[in-house]
């Protein structure tokens, strides 16, 4: 057990950084910081897959010298997988700051519990 | 279904690609293009997809349609039956008469420049629950979750005011947990077996699981398993993880709301009927003993669902709380863990989406005439002032409720009998369909009995059906449909049975 966590401890150290970055996202009543603990969330997740994805001593599956051993290359789709991810937590974190900007501009706070507090009471 | 490819086979895809491409070309045309364009969309799919339907019937199992020149382990797939053909062409019909009976609201609610874009969300919206129906691929089932995710954010904001922002913000950190931890959940499949694509991952899974408890990836396969559960749970707004979803369809507008309880919600449930079957296999996951997690949080979630209902004075929010209960259902059924467990969840799915997206629709009818407001108090009466949307919100209350004839006692029959099949689980099932129902019953006759309750003098006037003859005509068929669902239940559980067959298969 311990061995395998010292031989993964990329991996492990992904793990850690999503569930920090979950807890930001769930936890956190500020939005900026909320949105922080997304990106790291999936950054978390990338850094995963590029553990899980990396053979250390072997090259992207680009055939330049003519060698076409398993031997040599890694698995590409790790690597397209991250690619894919980061375009959609792109895409995600963009919407996200925009709401936060819409909210701010209405609110004058930035704390989406005292938002929820100040709908309750003022209704619309 | 080997040998020559036919041309309905290409529908699926078509239908995908047809509402993206409609999405992109009305971006830069007026909202009433789009509007038509979006219209003209939804029918075109309903014709695909019913003769789809019809093919996959005639032909039984199923049929894989490669996208691009890859074969099995790398390429990408669709993959089509009974079951991903009726889904299909069952929520295109409900997004069709949601759009048409909220319209007017619509263009009430939501300023004149925002409407193209509305109906851009919502060809978005059914490209992207298309693609969860039909794709074989867990990756690309993860990237139409976002982009359902973003469209639905967007359905929920175009009324801007405080209220909706606020709730769309707190739908998307809910939306963005459940889709964080099901990337964290595949990536760790990916890992686990080698592949991407469903029926190859199961293989796989099944392999690992058989190993037993002495091989080192059976733990790391079961929690696999719960983090994607629990993801699409979230995302499908399973008690305890619903804080999100009373301001997200009580405040948007109508066909958001409509859309959204009856549609999005069950995307995502689709898609974890998909994973059961097609990635982790029945057997594993209902060894796996997260099905017993899943069906004491959907107990849960059936009786505060319906408490949180009763105790709601907001029309729209009571409907909101009630989806929470029948959420439940739902899951109470994958959590049977049962052949005829699935069958009724899925059954309920259908019922729930054609009674729920009724229900929302009938309230703003109500609501309209009674001022505009949507306390319980001042709809007094309000059945007689709009006779088709009081009649209408009784038949959805009736259906909820569980009376016969309406579709709602189908899925109850459906529950129960899979119920006193399955011996451990039976009592608790029982018990808590039977107090269940008699919440419902409590809070959705209260406000049938409250729209029928006759007042002398009021300041509200009343419209009947020939001034707004779509909002009339999405009543009609959607009662129509409840009623049919109802009635001619066996042969729709029979092609369940079928389509789930032929998930396993």
């Amino acid at each position: 057990m311990g061995n395998n966590l010292f031989a993964n401890y990329g991996e492990a150290v992904a793990i850690l950084l999503f569930v920090i970055g979950f807890g930001n996202l769930l936890l956190q009543s500020n939005l900026i910081k909320k949105i922080i603990g997304l990106n790291i969330m999936d950054t978390a997740v990338y850094l995963f897959l590029a553990e899980k994805g990396y053979i250390s001593g072997r090259v992207a599956p680009i055939v330049t010298d003519g060698v076409q051993s398993v031997e040599t290359y890694i698995n590409p789709v790790p690597s397209g997988l991250v690619l894919t991810g980061i375009v959609v937590s792109v895409s995600v974190s963009a919407l996200m700051l925009s709401l936060t900007i819409r909210l701010y501009q209405r609110y004058h706070t930035l704390d989406l519990d005292e938002i929820s507090l100040r709908l309750n009471k003022e209704g619309l | 279904m080997a040998g020559q490819m036919e041309f309905v086979q290409n529908f699926p895809c078509f239908s995908i690609m047809l509402c993206m491409f409609a999405g992109i070309i009305s971006s830069a045309l007026k909202g009433k293009a789009a509007k038509w364009i979006n219209t003209a969309v939804l029918c075109a799919n309903i014709l695909m997809s019913a003769a789809v339907l019809l093919f996959a019937v005639d032909k039984g199992g199923y049929y894989v349609y490669v996208m691009g020149q890859f074969p099995a382990p790398w390429g990408n797939e669709l993959r089509v039956g009974v079951l991903e053909a009726g889904m299909a062409l069952f929520f295109c019909v409900i997004m069709l008469l949601s759009l048409m009976g909220g319209r007017h609201k619509l263009i009430q609610e939501v300023k004149e420049g925002k409407h193209g874009l509305y109906y851009i969300l919502t060809d978005l919206m059914l490209s992207s629950l298309l693609a969860l129906i039909y794709t074989n691929d867990l990756f690309t089932a993860y990237v139409f979750v976002e982009i359902n995710t973003i469209s639905a954010c967007g359905l929920i904001m175009i009324r801007q005011n405080g209220r909706t922002i606020e709730a769309a913000v707190r739908y998307m950190i809910m939306s963005l947990l459940g889709s964080g931890l099901f990337l964290m959940g595949l990536c760790m499949l990916y890992d686990l077996t080698g592949h991407l694509l469903m029926s190859n991952i199961e293989g796989k899974v099944r392999e690992i699981y058989l190993a037993g408890t002495g091989s080192s990836y059976h733990i790391p396969l079961l929690i696999t398993i719960a983090v994607i559960s629990v993801g699409l749970a979230i995302k499908s707004a399973l008690f305890p993880f619903h804080a999100w979803l009373p301001d997200a369809y009580g405040y948007s507008t109508v066909s958001s709301a409509a859309i959204l309880s009856s549609l999005v919600s069950k995307g995502y449930i689709f898609l974890l009927f998909k994973i059961i079957y097609r990635v982790i296999g029945f057997e594993v996951f209902h060894d796996s003993k997260i099905v017993n997690i899943l069906f004491i949080f959907s107990l849960m979630g059936m009786i505060f669902g319906s408490l949180s209902a009763i105790k709601e004075n907001d029309v729209r929010r009571m409907i909101a709380f009630s989806s929470i209960a029948q959420i439940g259902y739902i899951y109470m059924g994958i959590g049977m863990g049962t052949q005829a467990g699935m069958v009724a969840a899925v059954f309920h799915v259908l019922s729930h989406a054609a009674t729920k997206s009724l229900l929302f629709i009938a309230a703003i009818g109500l609501t309209d005439v009674s001022g505009g407001s949507r306390k319980l108090t001042e709809l007094t009466g309000s059945g007689y002032r709009n006779k088709i949307a009081g009649v209408a919100f009784m038949v959805g209350s009736l259906s909820m409720v569980g009376v016969p004839l309406f579709s709602g006692f189908i899925s109850k029959l459906l529950f129960s009998q899979a119920a006193v099949q399955n011996e451990g689980k039976m009592l608790p099932t029982l018990i808590v369909l039977g107090i269940s129902t008699i919440l419902n019953a409590i809070y959705f006759m209260k406000t049938v009995i409250r729209i029928y309750t006759p007042v002398g003098e009021t300041e509200y006037f009343g419209v009947t059906w020939r001034e707004n003859k779509g909002y009339a005509a999405a009543l009609v068929c959607f009662m129509a449909l409840n009623v049919m669902l109802g009635v001619f239940s066996q042969p729709i559980v029979d092609l369940i049975g079928v389509g789930l067959d032929s998930f396993s298969a």
